[in-house]
């Protein structure tokens, strides 16, 4: 099936209509989880289980007054929350979401038009994803030096310590699966795996996926490793000034990466989705919400660590770790 | 075991256990080993498993901690020291008080004022009384001092008000004459809560 700009159009404007509200539903699982892992109740009054609170959320994020610090870097500042959201939705724009579709043709207009599951299928997708990734640092590193509060500084130097050091460790990491794999685009590893459970690379690269996991905590900001905003230590980290919509956008941003990070684990370690059928898709979405939960699981569970002792896993244990898996790699692909 | 070795103070001299808390690992290789050791015991997958068990727990077991408010309460203590209830005899529904002013007496914050005379058959009866909740400090002493255990603390806590003074009158704090069947006999500041039982738990030591 020939993919058209327009396809490509429709898919993007998905990717980002269902992403952003999937965010914001995350926002209330979130709030879920924990609750019932504290045996609380969660938000409970707005709507039926507190299912609309989202929308109450939204309603206070839109409507709140937009402050901007006095001796703030005012363009920097506006343009900080735009960089991390941006950057999240661009990367998935290269990952698979949702299955290939056509509309069907009784559609007045867009009748016919096929829609591709991945909205750029490149052939270095794994490498453009990771790249947007990174480029993402500059979101929370411009809000804290631009934001003249001294928390936001603190919380821009750990940024700068935390992503640099890990995007390492995810890019040596995820190294090892595309060494097997001998590409870097996600249809290839999902056709490396095609043969089931067996055939995962969870399985030859073990140590690969617990890095990727490890990095991809760090990556996402989450709870061993939320440094950037930990409230006990830097007030809100790089989002101390921010409020109503611009924090909102960061919100967004975060959990659009905690969805990339889950879809390229998902993809590339635990056989990613089968293209013919309905049920593959579902499979990869189960895989997809397992990751999720594991965020937030693991954000209940463990308390989080200092920042000498984030670089010290980083530079002492996970990166030495990551090229001794690559030799070993190299040299079982050798033999 | 008798309190002689918890009187004595003299830090050293006892005879105490020491617990054995570990050591610092000495010298890198020693660091490295605990690392190693650390790394493959999976104590933070037992961290997961808290956390997993008390979700299955509360979801399905139904062991929720949280109470809506204002829609459920706790039942609260008969120690508790709430707003006065007045109470009356249960044989001729007579009120208590005899008027003989203790009360009034002990109060520490002065907030009780009564006045007392005598009726058509000398017996004392009361003319006034009032207390003055926003001066109030809920201590207790008026209904310990009680000699007919006509003045005790009631179960409404919920007292907040708009303004500082606010006083009660003897009629507000009576129990009403047709709701003479339910009125609650003072347990005492000794008693238990009611749901005492269900509040004994083991102590969350081992996980």
């Amino acid at each position: 099936m020939e993919v058209t700009w327009i396809g490509v159009l429709i898919k993007a404007i998905i990717i980002l209509a269902v992403i952003s509200a999937i965010a914001g539903f995350g926002t209330y699982i979130e709030r879920k989880v924990l609750a019932f892992m504290q045996r609380r109740l969660g938000p409970m009054h707005v709507g039926p289980y507190g299912l609309l609170q989202i929308a109450a959320d939204g309603i206070k994020l839109f409507t709140k007054e937009d402050i901007v610090p006095q001796n703030a870097n005012a363009f920097i500042f506006k343009i900080a929350p735009v960089i991390t959201a941006a950057t999240a939705f661009i990367a998935l724009s290269a990952v698979p979401v949702f299955p290939d579709f056509t509309i069907p043709s009784w559609i007045p207009v867009l009748g016919g038009t096929f829609v591709p599951s991945i909205a750029s299928d490149l052939n270095i997708g794994v490498l453009f994803v990771l790249g947007m990734m990174a480029a993402g640092l500059y979101g929370p590193l411009l809000a804290g030096m631009s934001q003249a509060n001294k928390w936001g500084i603190i919380g821009a130097a750990r940024t700068a310590v935390q992503f640099l050091s890990y995007e390492v460790v995810t890019g040596l990491s995820i190294l090892a699966p595309i060494m097997l794999v001998g590409s870097l685009s996600f249809v290839d590893f999902n056709a490396y795996q095609a043969g089931g459970i067996g055939d995962w690379l969870v399985w030859k690269q073990p140590v690969a996926f617990v890095l990727f996991l490890i990095a991809g905590f760090a990556e996402t900001n989450r709870t061993p490793f939320d440094l950037l905003e930990h409230e006990a230590e830097v007030v809100s980290g790089y989002a101390t000034e921010y409020s109503g919509m611009r924090w909102g956008m960061f919100f967004i941003g975060e959990y659009a990466n905690m969805i990339t990070v889950s879809v390229i684990a998902a993809v590339v370690f635990l056989g990613g989705y089968d293209a013919a059928g309905t049920l593959g898709w579902l499979f990869i979405m189960a895989k997809i919400a397992f990751f999720f939960f594991l965020m937030l699981w693991v954000r209940a569970a463990w308390p989080h660590v200092r920042p000498d002792q984030l670089m010290w896993l980083c530079w002492k244990v996970l990166m030495p770790l990551a090229v001794v898996n690559i030799v070993i790699t190299a040299l079982v692909m050798m033999v | 075991m008798g309190l002689e070795q918890f009187k004595n103070r003299n830090v050293g001299t006892q005879n105490y256990t020491m617990v054995d808390a570990g050591h610092s690992p000495q010298g890198a290789m020693c660091q490295f080993k605990q690392v190693v050791k650390r790394t493959f015991k999976g104590e933070l997958f037992v961290g997961l498993w808290v956390t997993m068990r008390s979700m299955i727990k509360a979801l399905f077991a139904n062991d929720m901690h949280t109470v809506k408010y204002p829609l459920e309460k706790l039942p609260i203590s008969p120690r508790y020291r709430a707003i006065h209830d007045m109470l009356r005899l249960l044989e001729s529904g007579h009120y208590r008080c005899i008027g003989c002013g203790l009360c009034e007496k002990i109060c520490i914050s002065n907030c009780i004022a009564m006045d007392t005379r005598y009726d058509e058959n000398q017996r004392k009866e009361v003319s006034e009384y009032t207390i003055n909740f926003g001066r109030c400090i809920f201590c207790g002493y008026c209904a310990e001092v009680c000699p007919e255990l006509a003045i005790v603390h009631g179960p409404r806590y919920e007292n907040a008000s708009q303004q500082r003074a606010g006083f009660s009158l003897f009629e507000d704090m009576l129990t009403p004459i047709d709701k003479l069947n339910l009125q609650q006999e003072y347990d005492g500041f000794g008693a238990v809560s009611p749901n005492a039982d269900e509040n004994i738990k083991q102590t969350p030591l081992a996980y």
